[in-house]
């Protein structure tokens, strides 16, 4: 019996890492083509679907075979027929093929922008929620509103896009100007979506702050802001950052709700008001109708965005855990 | 002369309908140890938190007499029981200080631990800062163990040092009163004796109030003794006479461990 519950622990353990490795060897062999073609430059070209005209002929592996094919019957016929200078016409025209380059600069700058926008927005409102609902606000007061910030945190995203768009779009483009879908409105949309999560999870934390410590703080004259600032936000540091890094991954993978309110057009944004596309909102939109390169290089993005979640979070959770111990 | 005077002091917890102290009567002297025993839920511990109001951080509590704080500098007593607000609690606390049962280091280095007190009630100076907190050390008996890493955190002492920090930290800010909640009850016997060493040392400056449940440990170091038992004080009296000559029968049973 103990053996068994050992082995299905160890093996519930291990089908993380398992998932982890599986869906990154995935992602990384459906978007080997796309690296090929494009490699690290895909990072930083900010043209997706642009068809231009190739026309070195070496680009194009399948020529490359033909071409050295054609070149040894050439070779072999050259003496008996004197057809060499009519083939090198046919090849060339051949090799002059308009071809579609992807580049993934666009959703990539569109992500860590809406997130950015996304956290600074959210952080210090849900640092104040947190704040009411552990230290300021009556018991009763901060139960129920503890239970709507948890409601708020269980609504779809999808109603968050719709609201955003017909309500909350409209309202910022009023006072800031410029677009109604724009990186801001997403943005600001997303903030609204990760706040509850910050907020009810640096509430968690901060109630772990033992009470005879808060006790002690004011029984030397502290006063209610000081014991905040000094003892219970140290104390709940680690798990401020928790929510800090949960609030992160969400809000890098958000589809729906920022689908809804970027605009999606790959078009770097000039302004924070300007619409553009996300990593998530490219793949949605897209790959119904990609094949090939494209589905490919789609596929090159989802590994990014792997890529991008997976070296944030571990960086705040070494950097900042470690610096918290 | 007493540096407190307990009158006629009651207490009811919120929502709790019985009183947890009835009717309470009882001096502080002024640098003397006052020791207040009894069995668990005497209410020993509800007083002496009363005595800076801590209590008040839990809205709902009732209370009723008075508890009087002289006042050193006019020499009138104030009754801190109508004390509301908040600069006032603040002022209170500053005279009336607290330890804690367990060790309560804040999550900073030695010295911010230390100087918190002083930096709260506004006193920005370097070296006057840490000349107070070497001071309090070394009142504390903690200095020839610390002074090379004060700016290490306070949480890597271990739980006897990390008690006479938080007593360096409550004299530091020169309080007239001192009040000991159990400060011995999770420690070894060495780091015990230590903190009883210097709760003596301390009584030249301050006054001393401590709530203890080693009977041992109020015979040694105190000089009066009140005895509490079921929310009503039994008897006070010198802590000779508590221990060797009591006149109540409740009081005899309880420290010839007879129950409690």
């Amino acid at each position: 019996m103990e053996k068994i519950f050992q082995k299905l622990s160890l093996s519930s353990a291990t089908l993380v890492f398992v998932l982890l490795i599986g869906i990154f060897i995935t992602l990384y062999s459906a978007a080997k083509p796309a690296i090929d073609e494009f490699g690290l430059h895909f990072i930083i070209n900010p043209d997706w679907n642009k068809e231009i005209v190739v026309e070195t002929p070496s680009l194009r592996a399948d020529t490359v075979a033909n071409d050295a094919e054609d070149d040894a019957i050439a070779d072999e016929d050259d003496m008996i027929l004197d057809e060499d200078d009519d083939e090198m016409l046919l090849d060339d025209e051949d090799d002059t093929v308009t071809k579609t380059i992807y580049g993934g600069l666009v959703p990539i700058v569109g992500t860590l922008l809406t997130t950015i926008i996304a956290l600074t927005f959210a952080l210090p409102i849900a640092m104040g929620i947190a704040v009411f609902l552990a230290e300021i606000a009556p018991k009763n007061i901060s139960y129920v509103v503890g239970i709507a910030i948890e409601l708020l945190a269980a609504i779809p995203s999808i109603i968050f896009g719709m609201w955003g768009l017909y309500y909350f779009a409209p309202i910022v483009a009023d006072l800031v100007g410029g677009y109604q879908v724009s990186l801001l409105t997403a943005g600001l949309v997303l903030g609204v979506m990760i706040l509850p999560f910050m907020a009810a999870i640096t509430r968690d934390s901060m109630n772990t702050t033992p009470a005879v410590l808060k006790e002690s703080a004011y029984a030397l004259g502290a006063t209610k802001f000081e014991v905040i600032k000094d003892i219970i936000f140290p104390y709940s540091k680690v798990g401020i950052i928790g929510s800090i890094i949960l609030a992160l991954g969400r809000a890098l993978g958000e589809t729906m709700a920022v689908a809804f309110l970027i605009g999606s057009i790959f078009v770097l944004p000039k302004a924070i008001n300007d619409p553009t596309i996300s990593i998530p909102v490219a793949m949605a939109n897209n790959f119904g109708e990609a094949s090939g390169l494209g589905e490919s290089a789609l596929f090159y993005l989802a590994l990014i965005l792997f890529i991008i979640s997976f070296a944030v979070i571990s960086l705040a959770k070494f950097y900042f855990l470690k610096k918290a111990k | 002369m007493p540096v407190m005077k307990i009158k006629k002091f009651s207490f009811t917890y919120s929502g709790v309908e019985h009183p947890s102290l009835k009717s309470i009567t009882l001096p502080i002297e002024k640098n003397k140890i006052t020791a207040l025993i009894g069995p668990s839920g005497c209410g020993k511990s509800t007083l002496l938190r009363s005595m800076n109001r801590i209590h008040d951080l839990y809205p709902g509590n009732k209370y009723d007499g008075k508890i009087e704080l002289l006042d050193f500098e006019t020499g009138k007593y104030q009754n801190i029981l109508e004390i509301k607000k908040e600069n006032e609690f603040i002022e209170l606390r500053q005279k009336v200080g607290m330890i804690f049962q367990k060790p309560t280091p804040f999550p900073m280095s030695i010295f911010d631990n230390v100087a918190y007190g002083l930096k709260i009630a506004g006193i920005k100076n370097k070296s006057e800062l840490q000349d107070r907190v070497e001071a309090a050390l070394k009142g504390s008996a903690l200095w020839k163990e610390v002074h090379d890493r004060l700016d290490k955190s306070a949480m890597g002492l271990s739980g006897g040092q990390q008690q006479r920090l938080c007593i360096a930290r409550a004299v530091a800010v020169k309080p007239e009163v001192l009040l000991f909640d159990e400060p011995t009850s999770a420690l070894d016997p060495i780091s015990t004796g230590a903190i009883e060493e210097l709760i003596v040392e301390l009584k030249k400056d301050v006054s001393i109030a401590i709530v203890t449940h080693n009977m041992q440990q109020a015979s040694r170091i105190s000089d009066y003794t009140a005895f509490m038992y079921l929310g009503d004080l039994i008897e006070y009296d010198k802590t000779e006479n508590i221990f060797l000559n009591p006149k109540e029968k409740q009081t005899e049973d309880y420290i010839t461990g007879r129950f409690g």
